[in-house]
């Protein structure tokens, strides 16, 4: 008799959907959340979990950005270990989650930042229900063909900074060839929040995760 | 060496103690520790004192878990009045209340011993342990007790941290000495680490500081199986100022600058 499966079901009606945002330092995630909620904010219950190191200053920014109130943002320390906190020991991220349920029943979407970590950090399945990766051009072209977990099985992967590519040799062509290639057809989304700053692609392929 | 104590010992148990240092970051911050040599006396002191009390209830609670008629509420209580610090209060809800998450899931696969009641399924985002008779078909579990942990948690939902490691190593057939060793070591292993992970220290010299601290967290874990019987009220109260003022000064400095570890 086979064992009785434990995990809840992927997007229970009952509780907020919840989308990892990782990938390496400076690649844009924290503005890319940022994106996120101006562009969704008016028109769904959303709220953040960063793993990011978060200061007072962040919150003071964010509120004076008029981009989320800081009530909707809980931040997580991680003790140095910015992947064990959303792979191998989720505790902490289940509380901040928690946490902004029972302070917003109606929330839809919870975003859950990672700390910046290299390639090989993912989201654990018991944490998220879909996972972003964020890699950008100045992180150099051949990122894509290097792989790594985050690169090869994120539900949506990001190429950010396009803006840049000129300034830095990195060609469009072959990192979005690569990454075809190494994700099989996954969802890639190239951007620039200079150019297009609401992040219009993204916030659609998040739209559609909440149907 | 009981089963679920290593389990609730071992760094890969997920119950959130990663992100706490036990006062390191605090002390490393202020200068009071900086290299490999001045990390013994820090946990030295750290075991006889937090780690004491830690392993005293862990005893008292693995103790009451093999029986029927546990008061957890005074248990919780007696363990709340000897944590003068705020913070360290909240710290060890924290690690109670992430224990007890991982031991609902725990639960819900069926375990091989015999004294976890069988048939019991829930739903692992429910936030209720499931009790007796809750869930189960007719007439299957009338005669089973109700599990010491979920008696806790009625009673408790976000019990300190000794209270339901004791609990669980308790009801999974451990012994009061079984409890106080995990926690115990848990006491320094964890600013252990997190000195290795903070300032860089050689992880083989921190190893070894803590083998050789070995004899000291026997002697913490047999003392404090020796007081398991004892009613909550009459238990040893070991403290430290120290410790307590550290982890207060931590809490106020995260809200002023950047703090890594939740404590």
């Amino acid at each position: 008799m086979p064992e009785p499966d434990p995990h809840p079901e992927l997007l229970a009606g009952d509780r907020p959907l919840r989308i990892g945002i990782g990938g390496p330092v400076g690649s844009g995630k924290t503005a890319l959340v940022a994106a996120l909620c101006r562009s969704l904010g008016a028109e769904l219950e959303l709220a953040v979990v960063t793993n990011d190191i978060y200061t007072t200053e962040d919150a003071d920014f964010l509120r004076r950005a008029g981009v989320l109130d800081p009530s909707r943002i809980e931040a997580v320390q991680t003790g140095c270990c910015p992947h064990t906190a959303i792979r191998d020991d989720i505790t902490a991220n289940l509380d901040a989650v928690d946490v902004l349920t029972e302070r917003f029943p109606s929330l839809r979407l919870v975003i859950i930042e990672s700390g910046g970590d290299n390639l090989t950090a993912v989201f654990s399945r018991g944490l998220v229900d879909r996972q972003i990766f964020v890699v950008d051009v100045a992180g150099g072209d051949k990122v894509p063909r290097k792989g790594g977990p985050g690169v090869t099985t994120a539900d949506l992967l990001v190429i950010n900074k396009t803006d840049l590519a000129p300034l830095v040799g990195a060609d469009l062509t072959v990192m979005a060839g690569d990454a075809d290639r190494v994700r099989g057809g996954l969802p890639v989304i190239q951007q620039s929040l200079v150019d297009t700053p609401e992040a219009p692609e993204v916030s659609d392929w998040v739209r559609k995760q909440l149907v | 060496m009981n089963v679920m104590a290593l389990l609730l010992a071992d760094s890969r148990f997920p119950g959130g103690g990663h992100v706490h240092s036990g006062g390191l970051e605090e002390a490393a911050a202020r200068g009071l520790v900086r290299t490999e040599a001045d990390l013994p006396a820090f946990l030295r002191n750290r075991l006889r004192t937090a780690g004491a009390l830690a392993a005293t209830f862990a005893a008292a609670a693995a103790h009451r878990a093999s029986g029927s008629d546990a008061n957890w509420s005074t248990m919780d209580e007696e363990l709340d009045a000897r944590t003068p610090s705020a913070a360290q209060r909240a710290a060890s809800r924290a690690q109670g209340k992430a224990t007890a998450r991982a031991t609902r899931m725990m639960v819900a696969a069926p375990l091989s011993t015999a004294r976890w009641p069988q048939g019991l399924l829930r739903d692992a985002e429910r936030p209720e342990w499931p009790l007796h008779g809750a869930q189960c078909p007719e007439g299957s579990l009338r005669d089973v007790q109700p599990h010491p942990v979920s008696a806790l948690l009625a009673a408790v939902p976000r019990p300190h941290h000794p209270v339901v490691l004791g609990a669980v190593v308790g009801a999974g057939g451990g012994s009061p000495a079984d409890a106080a060793l995990a926690a115990a070591y848990l006491s320094i292993s964890g600013p252990a680490s997190a000195s290795v992970r903070l300032l860089g220290l050689d992880p083989l010299r921190v190893n070894a500081i803590v083998a050789a601290l070995g004899p000291d967290v026997t002697a913490v874990a047999e003392a404090a199986a020796a007081t398991a019987h004892l009613e909550p009220a009459d238990l040893p109260a070991p403290g430290s100022p120290g410790l307590d003022l550290l982890a207060e000064e931590h809490d106020r400095h995260h809200r002023e600058e950047v703090r890594l570890f939740a404590s």
